[in-house]
């Protein structure tokens, strides 16, 4: 109930109307191509701040968990599972971005350890409450992908 | 609600941040556990059929600070727990008017390396059976006094106090006992199957990334050597249930009950994965 919560404040907080969040493509029918997710999930421009906010923060992106960024130095403790993400917008388009955080079974191999974060491709036994939730809402994953943009070497 | 808390953040390791974060220093140390100037087995040669080649205690992975608390029987805070355990031990309790220690005697003896071979078949309920559940099944059959529920009275001492007494012992289960084998496969099974909205097995954490950082936690080969642990964090013992429990919840899946078949699969299979590492019970951990 808190995520729906904070999401909801969140969705506030960045003015999406109730309009945009109608528009949203539902997480099972994201459009993978070869060259990523081509379309925005929600229509509404990503807003980086924002996104820095859902990156850092450990009950939403919780992406320092297992990426280091140089970017947020200030941040203690960046996990090394994952690679390193300084750079990425010069590795990366923005619709591979998009794909990555959206699914990323879909862009790396099954085998990958990082969740899905607009997905409901998801583990057993999910814990009820969550059930048929993503864990990020998808104007999140926009703000996210728009923050990963800023990360140019 | 702790259940949407992704990582468990760890108490402030001085990580050398300053040395550019990319570069954090994450492998097990290369060191020798010693207790009490006995040496214990913290590496040894991997089981036939293992995924690796060595298995290592989690002590290993642990800060300076924290492996120094377990090499000395009297600055372990988890050796407070453990004398608890002694006391239950000499206690009468139940309606046969007996203790654990009108049977077995002095637990030194009688309870010397048994911890080291548990879990263990047991004909009785046709499951493997724990030390936790063998006290118990002693509490109920022998001294007739309720069981304990689960780390609840002086589950988490006593079976410490036992456990204890196999210290330096290595890990060593049969699994030709009964239906050990088939207890192994479906706990191996589980050990693989990703769960929650993480979609995260065990050994998506314990073994593909084993020695790496996840946030301020440095991962290990989630090894049960040395359980009850006694975790700075929480300031007290921590059974072996109760830290299966955690992983699981982490992933934000449903958690099995302690006890249950899953559980009790995992424990077998897990048990064997740190075939050859001494008994630490109580270990300390952050
Ligand atoms: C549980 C660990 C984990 C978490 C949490 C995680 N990632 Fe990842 N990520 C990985 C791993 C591992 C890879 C490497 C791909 C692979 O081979 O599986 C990766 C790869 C990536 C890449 C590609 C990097 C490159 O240089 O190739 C990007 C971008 C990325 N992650 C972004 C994110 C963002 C943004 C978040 C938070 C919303 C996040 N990750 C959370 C584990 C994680
Ligand atoms: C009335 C005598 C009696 C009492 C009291 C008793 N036990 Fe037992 N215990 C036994 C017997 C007999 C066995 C072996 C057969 C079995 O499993 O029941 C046993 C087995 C055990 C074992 C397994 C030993 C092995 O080699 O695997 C442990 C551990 C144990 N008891 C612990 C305890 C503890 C702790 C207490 C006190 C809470 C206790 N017992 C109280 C009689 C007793
Ligand atoms: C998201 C990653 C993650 C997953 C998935 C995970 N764990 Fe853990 N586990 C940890 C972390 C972090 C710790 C604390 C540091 C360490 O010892 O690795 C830990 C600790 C442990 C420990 C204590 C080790 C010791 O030395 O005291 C055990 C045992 C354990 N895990 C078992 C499991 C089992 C069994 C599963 C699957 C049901 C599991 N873990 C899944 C992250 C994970």
């Amino acid at each position: 109930m808190r995520l729906g919560t904070v999401i909801a404040t969140l969705a506030i907080a960045s003015g999406v109307a109730t309009a945009a969040v109608a528009a949203e493509v539902a997480p099972g029918d994201v459009a993978f191509t070869d060259d990523g997710v081509a379309m925005s999930l929600t229509g509404t421009a990503g807003d980086p701040d924002e996104g820095a906010k859902v990156f850092k923060n450990k009950k939403l992106g919780n992406c320092l968990a297992c990426h280091a960024n140089t970017a947020m130095e200030k941040e203690l403790f960046h996990g090394n599972v994952g690679p390193v993400l300084d750079g990425v917008a010069g590795r990366y388009s923005t619709e591979q971005l998009r794909a990555i955080v959206t699914n990323s079974k879909q862009m790396f191999t099954q085998d990958t350890v990082m969740p899905g974060f607009y997905s409901l491709e998801v583990g057993k036994d999910v814990t009820k409450d969550l059930v048929g939730k993503t864990i990020l809402a998808a104007q999140q994953v926009e703000d996210v992908v728009a923050y990963l943009g800023t990360l140019k070497e | 609600m702790n259940n949407i808390s992704l990582f468990i953040t760890g108490p402030v390791i001085a990580l050398a941040l300053a040395a550019g974060i990319a570069a954090v220093k994450a492998d097990p140390v290369d060191d020798t556990l010693t207790i009490d100037g006995k040496e214990m087995i913290s590496r040894a040669k991997a089981p036939e059929g293992h995924p690796f080649d060595e298995v290592m205690s989690g002590w290993l992975f642990r800060t300076a600070e924290t492996r120094a608390l377990e090499a000395d029987t009297f600055v372990n805070p988890g050796m407070l727990e453990v004398e608890e355990g002694g006391a239950i031990w000499n206690t009468v309790e139940g309606t046969a008017g007996k203790s654990c220690a009108s049977c077995h005697g002095d637990a030194a003896e009688s309870m010397k390396d048994v911890g080291a071979n548990y879990p263990k078949w047991d004909s009785d309920s046709g499951r493997p059976i724990n030390i936790e559940l063998q006290i118990n099944k002693c509490r109920e059959k022998n001294m007739g006094a309720e069981p304990y529920a689960f780390d609840k009275g002086g589950q988490k001492a006593l079976t410490a106090y036992v456990k204890h007494q196999s210290l330096g012992t290595p890990v060593s289960i049969d699994l030709g006992q009964g239906e050990m084998q088939n207890w192994w496969d479906r706990g191996k099974e589980l050990y693989y199957t990703r769960t929650g909205q993480l979609n995260l097995s065990c050994a998506s954490c314990h073994e593909a990334n084993m020695g790496k950082m996840i946030r301020a936690d440095h991962l290990s080969q989630g090894q049960i050597n040395g359980f009850p642990t006694y975790r700075l964090k929480q300031g007290k013992l921590i059974s072996v249930h109760n830290r299966f429990r955690g992983c699981i919840r982490d992933t934000r899946a449903e958690m099995p009950k302690a006890f249950s078949d899953e559980l009790m699969a995992l424990e077998v299979y897990v048990t064997w994965r740190g075939t050859g590492l001494s008994v630490e019970t109580p270990a300390v951990r952050q």
